[in-house]
């Protein structure tokens, strides 16, 4: 049975200079079977280069442990105000994260990506599980994950 | 008090206990196992820099190195999107087999620390470490409490197997159970952040990086000064970020590597909270520690076994205790009980009494003696009924009265009143009750009336006291006493071996069968049986335990005597009633120490029972006194048998019917040198006969030992001397 876990982010307007519109993303991220405990995910925009620009949501509550989501926690230094308001519990084998974001119009067709960093106790660390550019013409397709993500599909 | 706050945390998270214990002893495998199948390597044999460079050559896609504590070298690759993580030989860098931590360890390892539950079930894995800590901590206390003194803490126990076993498991595993129930709680504080475990503080990420092309991992100068066996994990710059650095993770810091340099980065040593919280949680998980981790692990096995004997004992104390009610607290009673009893039978005496007051308008509290306290502010009366044990001794409910009633004093005046309760036939009798008068007296209480006895439990005299008891209080006062039967058994006799009919000692050796199944006993302890027409039980030492498949015992005929008559006329499938009294204290302690059996007469029959159950084999010497060889040498051929197949080491008898008579304690003095280095060796002494014997035993055992600077009263006092008389 797939649990959906929802949340919604009313306040993480990305406010980049210069923008005033922006758009709710829903972001859905399906997670293979694997045997492991509930995995912490990382999903975050970078630019084309891999570097990184932005937290969208980290899934897993205990901030000792992100140091496992490797990239994100190099680009984001880990620091609280990265991640204050988008976080939210750790995600079962199997389950799904379904989350709200709210994103500027302007990042939409510019060379962004959105990635996924995921970590399974004991297990291990995956960096870029998903990465996906972020472009209309992607939205609502899934993509493939490598590691722990069985697919992942944002819808504009 | 101490055993309240052992056996009520004890019940209360008995099962939360063992399923941690239970749990934990199964992972504690797991460091060994590991350490089994791993390859390990010494200091200065492969730094990081020539492991990363023997990976490179196999596993071109390799993000990530991990050395666990147990030395398994773990290279996670990503090769074109297909993920992957395998077990690696550190000497060559080649692949062993696919890394797939264990399902079952993963099952095992959640339900030790969280019960599935979750960050709640932690606080409850937390709860049941802090159990385990109160429970060690309390049933060392009782322990040494037990064996009066640390010093004696490692001498042989005795007991019934419950017993027996609770407090041996206990002593052998309290250290692993202690070091394991504090670590699992500051792991547990730590999870809930109580407590930092430093690992949060993290490195800063270097600015920049040197310009120019990255250099082959295996040159990298940081690496090369790392050893393996300091390598916790080495993640490699991601192949999409030119810009990116390696993390180098050490036992002893953290810290970044320059991939064109080669050099070390932001390097930070672990704080000391780290530190501590590493070494915390090697000495509760064994990683690294393989061998401390198999013994914590035998520790926690003895867990189930404590809390199975534990919540026996707790249970049998249980049914063993009065059932009293309308007790009065102590401090709002008028008038104060205190019971003085081995065996429970004169609780059914307090019992009579505090019912009876009760009904007189009295608050009345009813306690063991060895609950004494100075604190029975509204008490105008303390009555004391007290039976007494062996020579004269306290019997159990209150062999520690008279030190409690020293060290917290007497109220100034207090009125008291002493009921003794014995057995005539016995030379010191209800001397206990007259040291317990003798003690309040010197306290400074006053008599209510003297000191009274009640002989073989009578009603009737009991029913006398309470007259007079009426009067001095100017009330009426009936004590109605019935005495509780035990729940008995019928048995039936099976056989009989008739010794002494010509020395004028008839003798029966009897061996009865259960009708139905037979009561659970141990050779030592005693059976009551009750002869028809008598509403008291006489008891006899059992020769054999219940696996035997019979009941066995030793009766001399005395004139008169009411219940050796009546089993010495008993005809073969004839029944009886009979019931099971425990007597622990006499038999031989565990271990492998020697045992010196001495006895007269039938106190032959459980000491053959401790021999026949000498299966392993320990030294036992057995000194025996009987009349003349050829009619009352008990059990000969039996013990002849047992001094061939060395259950038996050595057999000493003597006889007081021949030429050259001799006496038990006459062997003894001649077998003096024999029975030092004997004693010496650790030996235990345990007697079995009349009173007159045993008696003359100990004036010949003293003389034995005297140039050891040792007597039986010191041997006694450290539990190696020990009597069933009568």
């Amino acid at each position: 049975m797939k649990k959906i876990i929802a949340a919604t982010c009313l306040a993480g307007v990305i406010a980049l200079p210069g923008v005033a519109q922006a758009r709710e993303v829903t972001l859905t991220t399906q997670l293979k079977r694997y045997s492991g405990n509930d995995a912490y995910l990382a999903i975050y925009l970078t630019d084309a280069t891999g570097q990184y620009q932005k937290t969208l949501w980290v899934a897993g509550k205990k901030a000792k442990y992100y140091k496992h989501l490797a990239d994100w926690a190099r680009g984001s230094k880990m620091s609280p105000s990265e991640f204050d308001g988008v976080s939210g519990a750790s995600v079962g084998s199997g389950d799904t994260l379904k989350v709200s974001v709210e994103l500027a119009d302007t990042l939409i067709d510019a060379g962004y990506q959105i990635r996924i960093d995921s970590a399974v106790e004991d297990k291990r660390d995956a960096r870029a599980d998903v990465s996906v550019p972020l472009t209309s013409a992607g939205a609502g397709k899934p993509a493939a994950g490598n590691t722990y993500v069985e697919s992942f599909t944002y819808d504009l | 008090m101490l055993r309240q706050l052992h056996s009520l945390p004890g019940l209360f998270a008995a099962l939360l206990v063992m399923l941690l214990a239970i749990s934990g002893a199964i992972l504690s495998v797991d460091p060994a196992l590991e350490r089994l199948n791993g390859t390990s390597t010494a200091v200065g044999q492969v730094n990081v820099g020539q492991l990363a460079g023997r990976v490179a050559d196999h596993f071109p896609g390799v993000e990530q190195i991990q050395r666990t504590a147990s030395g398994t070298v773990i290279v996670y690759f990503n090769q074109a999107g297909q993920v992957g993580a395998e077990k690696v030989d550190p000497l060559t860098g080649q692949g062993l087999a696919p890394y797939e931590p264990s399902t079952f360890s993963r099952w095992t390892k959640d339900l030790h620390r969280s019960l599935f539950l979750g960050t709640a079930g932690h606080g409850v894995a937390g709860a049941g470490a802090l159990f385990m800590l109160m429970l060690a901590v309390s049933g060392a206390l009782l322990l040494v409490r037990r064996v009066s003194g640390w010093r004696n803490l490692w001498r042989p126990l005795r007991g019934d197997f419950s017993q027996r076993w609770h407090a041996e498991a206990g002593r052998l595993a309290v250290l692993g159970l202690l070091l394991s129930a504090l670590s699992g709680l500051y792991m547990c504080a730590t999870t809930f952040d109580f407590i930092a475990d430093g690992s949060q503080i993290e490195p800063a990420l270097p600015d920049r990086i040197s310009a120019g092309p990255a250099l082959p991992v295996a040159s990298l100068k940081a690496l090369q000064a790392t050893d393996l066996n300091d390598l916790r994990e080495l993640v490699y710059p991601s192949p999409s970020n030119p810009q990116d650095v390696f993390s180098l993770r050490t036992a002893r810091g953290d810290g970044y590597v320059d991939p064109v340099s080669g050099t070390l980065l932001s390097y930070q040593a672990h704080g000391s909270m780290h530190n501590l919280y590493e070494l915390i949680y090697q000495l509760h998980t064994g990683e690294g520690l393989w061998w401390l981790g198999l013994l914590l692990g035998a520790c926690a096995l003895c867990v189930p076994l404590m809390s199975v004997t534990g919540i026996q004992m707790w249970w049998r104390r249980r049914q063993a205790g009065p059932d009293i009610r309308h007790n009065s607290t102590a401090q709002t009673a008028d008038s104060v009980i205190l019971v003085g009893t081995e065996t429970n039978t004169t609780w059914g005496f307090a019992c009579a009494l505090h019912d009876a007051l009760h009904q007189a308008g009295h608050r009345v509290h009813s306690a063991a003696m060895n609950q004494y306290t100075n604190d029975y502010i509204s008490a105008q009366r303390v009555f004391i009924l007290t039976a007494t044990h062996g020579d004269g001794n306290a019997p159990a409910s209150a062999s520690q009265f008279l030190a409690r009633l020293a060290s917290a004093g007497l109220k100034p005046g207090q009125p008291f009143a002493v009921l003794g309760f014995g057995d005539r036939q016995f030379a010191q009798f209800c001397q206990f009750a007259h040291q317990v008068q003798e003690a309040l007296l010197q306290a400074g209480g006053t008599p209510l009336m003297g000191l009274e006895t009640i002989n073989r439990q009578s009603s009737q005299e009991f029913a006398r006291w309470g007259h007079a008891l009426g009067e001095v209080l100017g009330q009426d006062l009936t004590l109605v006493h019935t005495p509780r039967q035990p729940q008995t058994h019928q048995l039936v006799l099976a056989q009989r071996i008739a010794y002494g009919e010509q020395v004028e000692a008839p003798t029966h050796v009897l061996r009865f069968k259960a009708t139905g199944k037979l009561p659970d006993f141990e050779a030592g302890d005693l059976v009551g049986i009750l002869p028809p027409g008598s509403p008291v039980p006489r008891f006899y030492s059992l020769a054999c335990d219940s696996r035997d498949g019979v009941l066995e015992i030793c009766v001399r005929k005395h004139k008169g005597g009411m219940c050796s008559e009546y089993l010495h006329g008993l005809h073969i499938g004839a029944p009886i009633e009979a019931f099971i009294q425990p007597n622990p204290q006499f038999r031989p302690a565990s271990g492998a120490h020697p045992v010196i059996l001495i006895g007269a007469g039938t106190g032959i029959g459980p000491l053959t029972g401790f021999i026949r159950n000498n299966k392993a084999h320990h030294p036992m010497h057995l000194y025996w006194g009987g009349r003349n060889p050829t009619s009352d040498f008990l059990y000969e051929s039996e013990l002849n048998h047992y001094l061939a197949d060395h259950r038996l080491t050595a057999l000493h008898a003597a006889f007081s019917q021949v030429s050259d008579r001799s006496y038990v304690q006459d062997r003894l003095i001649s077998d003096a040198q024999v029975l030092r280095r004997l004693i010496e060796k650790g030996a235990q002494v345990l007697v079995c006969g009349g009173r007159e014997m045993a008696k003359g035993v100990m004036l010949a055992l003293d003389e034995v030992l005297a140039p050891l600077h040792l007597n039986v009263r010191t041997l006694k006092a450290q539990g190696r001397y020990r009597e069933d008389v009568y």
